[in-house]
């Protein structure tokens, strides 16, 4: 067990370099002088703009400019905006908003999806099954923004419960009808896999060993059952937390969240290679410690798997 | 103003629509008196850069930076027409040396007073190479900026021989050619006084600014907003009606429009494409829309050999006739553009309606005859080089449909994928035939849309054009020896254009924006922004 930790951990420092490097290399092929840009329709001087390459570090070249990055990386130096703010400032203003979307629509999307699917499982073929299948085929045809501007309209616009936007972005209260539009989507297919595990395992020969040693029903379903059928859940769950974290750019945009995905897509549209290898990074660091987190989490969920 | 981001900015939002109501005062109700300590929220983004005055050309820093500070001059929100701030008097007697004398009595928001040092170690400072200001380059004008800012290598100065302080109120400003209307550029940003304690630490005051207008700095929580308070001391014609204003920072319009609809957010600069259609009945008298110094083009590549001889002029007249733009603006643009009839923005000083001539009113019989005579588009086919992310494929395909069927010229679009792609095609001259271009007003004069983009080698002449006619013209404009001869001297050099036909006129940009309840007296200046101290909140 200590040994496969230690194994994936030293995975992740190729892994690591690899996807910074390709970032930063990508963020560097897109078209147009970020520089340049800084001057919009009218011409840049030329000698300004030169003194501002040169500030900057464009200059040199592309090799360079990445293992100059990487080196001040390990000093825990994440270089700066082209406005001149510390990357890192950008990165922890931006990460705990985030977080606390993410685990906020991934609470919702674990409590709500594991539970409908339970039921919808154990109640296989009966009405509320099918309403759950009609349900979630609903909320995974359904577009985001779609589904965003038809809450905002709803919740705001009509009941009056929230205001349209989030007014603060650390107030985890205003969160929520961001995260409930974040998670819907994964909901769906928590609760779909869930339902089709479940309703697999019932007439597996375990669950019928526990019945017949005469266990409560809650035990059979609760220990036996439910954690069997977890596993490509947790499957799941593992990618989705990394896709919350990262992907939330269309959900923040409609609620104005400050959060990951705006302040990517804002780096990004600069070409802020340093700001968006530095989140790259990070959210490369979230992937895989998930994935490890997955890994471990099968060996708890089912004693047949064991890691050397 | 502020040219890169906020031309980025307009012509980014554009795919918009507009009606006829203009934002002239009294908001909706208007049945409370207005409270003038409460503060009103306005759409805004994060600046791109320090909040130095030198260093905002784009729309985030440039607003919060336009109210911070306040320089010699500014241009009247109603009229657009220059009036004195700062300044109590700016003298020349030929159009090189200007005398500045300075109303007393003004002072900065840490209560230091503005003296002409102030002005003079400003220019100095933000001009010169090193200190990496994006604005640099509008110092141009003034006798020593080579020295300080020279063509290549260090500077040799920290200061333009130009500039010299008289006594606390007098500067004089020393030109190294005539430039009749300098006074006139002396309204933007750039030229804002500085407080000395600004060349201590000019990095740290980029994050807590002190300046001299009618706003003083409160925070910055990046990203989320800035908020600034009414400055009581302030002695400017212009003595806010309001405490202050909060900049919100928005990512998208949807989600800006959405607040100003239920009262979160009481300004925003422009509604969503997507609202442009129902903004009017959405917020009924709190819709506006009023008029911009701005002008879309259809540039060509005269630096190409298929463009350069003089009979394709021809070629581009005829397909300017074969647009229909009042159809255009009316269906696919929604209303919010106004067919243009010249090369200078409607509202702006020097406007001259129908410079262009019959070259801009759709006749296709006409058309097809000239294009004929001219000897044709080259190939047949033109492509028409734009950003992807700027809202403005509809109109392209539109204009391109509209020469196609009155003309039998094929004519594509040819979409970049964003703005500074797009810029990067057509300043590095690697585009075929057509570009979209346009231009945003730096100070409303009709010189600022003609000598800046038409001239030979201009900085954003990106078409190639060189008429010795046009250059002669403006330099005359530039050496006359008032504002009224330079401006008449432009509409001359104007009347040039329709003989080469560089650029397509387009049509005029508009401010399609509304207020919420909360506030009233809200309207909306030709450079998009809104009379900020007139602002009135209700109590």
């Amino acid at each position: 067990m200590g040994r496969f930790v230690a194994r994936r951990l030293l995975q992740m420092i190729p892994v690591f370099l690899g996807t910074t490097a390709l970032i930063f290399y990508m963020v560097h092929a897109l078209p147009g002088d970020p520089v340049a840009a800084m001057w919009g329709d009218k011409a840049p001087d030329p000698v300004q703009l030169a003194a501002l390459r040169h500030q900057m570090g464009f200059d040199k070249p592309l090799v360079q400019q990445y293992l100059d990055y990487m080196g001040n990386l390990l000093t825990g130096d994440f270089g700066t905006t082209l406005a001149g703010r510390p990357v890192l400032d950008v990165i922890t203003e931006a990460l705990p908003v985030t977080v606390r979307l993410a685990l906020l629509a991934f609470t919702i999307e674990i409590v709500l999806g594991v539970s409908i699917g339970l039921f919808a499982g154990l109640r296989r073929g009966k009405a509320f099954d099918k309403g759950t299948l009609v349900m979630t085929l609903l909320l995974i045809s359904i577009p985001v923004p779609v589904l965003g501007f038809i809450f905002q309209t709803i919740f705001a616009d009509n009941l009056k419960w929230v205001t349209p936007t989030v007014q603060d972005s650390n107030d985890i209260t205003q969160l929520m009808l961001p995260a409930i539009v974040l998670g819907s989507l994964s909901l769906a297919y928590v609760a779909r896999l869930t339902r089709t595990s479940i309703a697999e395992n019932i007439k597996a020969d375990y669950v019928r060993t526990a019945v017949a040693k005469g266990l409560p029903r809650r035990k059979v379903i609760g220990t036996h059952l439910l954690r069997n059928s977890m596993i490509p859940v947790v499957t799941f769950l593992g990618t989705d937390l990394g896709a919350l974290m990262g992907g939330a750019i269309v959900t923040e945009g409609i609620f104005n969240v400050k959060g990951v995905g705006n302040a990517l897509f804002h780096a990004i549209n600069l070409k802020e290679g340093s700001t968006v290898s530095g989140f790259v990074a990070f959210l490369v660091l979230v992937y895989l410690a998930a994935g490890l987190i997955v890994d471990l989490l099968y060996a708890v969920l089912d004693p047949r798997i064991r890691y050397a | 103003m502020p040219v890169a981001a906020r031309a980025r900015w307009v012509l980014a939002a554009a795919t918009s629509v507009v009606l006829v109501a203009t934002g002239c005062s009294s908001g909706g109700g208007g049945s409370s008196s207005p409270d003038a300590s409460k503060t009103f929220s306005y759409q805004s983004s994060e600046p791109q850069n320090p909040l130095q005055p030198a260093n905002a050309n784009e729309v985030g820093g440039g607003r919060i930076i336009q109210n911070l500070f306040k320089g010699l001059v500014d241009y009247d929100p109603s009229t657009a027409k220059i009036r004195m701030q700062v300044a109590d008097k700016i003298d020349t007697s030929d159009s090189q040396t200007f005398n500045v004398t300075l109303k007393d009595g003004w002072k900065f928001h840490d209560g230091t007073p503005v003296h002409a040092k102030n002005f003079v170690d400003s220019w100095n400072w933000s001009a010169t190479t090193s200190n990496n200001q994006i604005n640099s380059s509008w110092f141009s004008d003034i006798e020593g900026y080579k020295d300080v800012h020279p063509a290549s290598g260090q500077p040799t100065a920290t200061k333009m021989s130009g500039l010299t302080v008289v006594d606390d109120l007098h500067f004089t400003v020393k030109l190294a050619n005539r430039v009749s209307y300098f006074e006139y550029k002396l309204g933007y940003i750039a030229f804002s006084p500085l407080p000395d304690a600004f060349f201590n630490d000019p990095a740290g005051y980029g994050q807590k600014p002190v300046g001299n207008g009618p706003y003083q700095f409160v925070s910055w929580t990046h990203n989320t907003q800035v908020v600034t308070k009414a400055f009581a001391d302030y002695q400017g014609v212009d003595k806010p009606k309001n405490g202050g204003i909060v900049f919100k920072m928005y990512t998208t319009s949807e989600a800006a429009y959405a607040d100003l609809q239920s009262s979160n957010l009481d300004v925003m600069d422009q509604v969503p494409p997507s609202a442009l259609a129902t903004y009017k009945s959405d917020l009924g008298d709190r819709a506006i829309d009023a008029p911009q110094g701005a002008i879309q083009n259809i540039g060509f590549t005269l630096y190409q050999a298929d463009w350069a001889s003089p009979d394709k002029a021809k070629v581009r007249q005829g397909l300017s006739m074969a647009i229909d733009r009042d159809t255009i603006t009316k269906t696919v643009l929604q209303g919010s553009r106004k067919p243009a009839t010249a090369w200078v923005a409607e509202g702006v000083e020097g406007y001259k309606s129908g410079a262009c001539g019959d070259f801009c009113t759709f006749d296709p019989a006409k058309a097809k005859q000239l294009i004929t005579e001219g000897g044709g588009v080259p190939g047949n086919k033109l492509t028409i080089t734009y950003n992807a992310d700027g809202g403005h494929k509809e109109w392209v395909d539109a204009v391109c449909n509209s020469i196609r069927q009155n003309t039998g010229v094929d004519c594509l679009g040819d979409p970049k994928p964003d703005f500074k792609t797009a810029r990067a095609a057509i300043t590095g001259h690697q585009v075929n035939g057509a570009f979209r271009t346009g231009w945003v007003q730096d100070y409303p004069l009709n010189a600022n849309f003609l000598s800046d983009v038409y001239r030979t080698g201009a900085a954003s002449n990106d078409f190639g054009y060189s008429s010795p006619q046009f250059d002669q013209a403006a330099t005359k404009a530039d050496e006359a020896s008032s504002v009224a001869d330079t401006v008449a001297g432009y509409q001359q050099a104007e009347a040039v254009l329709p003989s080469g036909m560089p650029a397509i006129p387009l049509w005029y940009y508009r401010t399609n924006s509304g207020y919420s309840s909360k506030v009233q007296n809200v309207a909306f200046d030709s450079f998009g922004n809104p009379a900020w101290t007139q602002v009135e909140v209700k109590g």
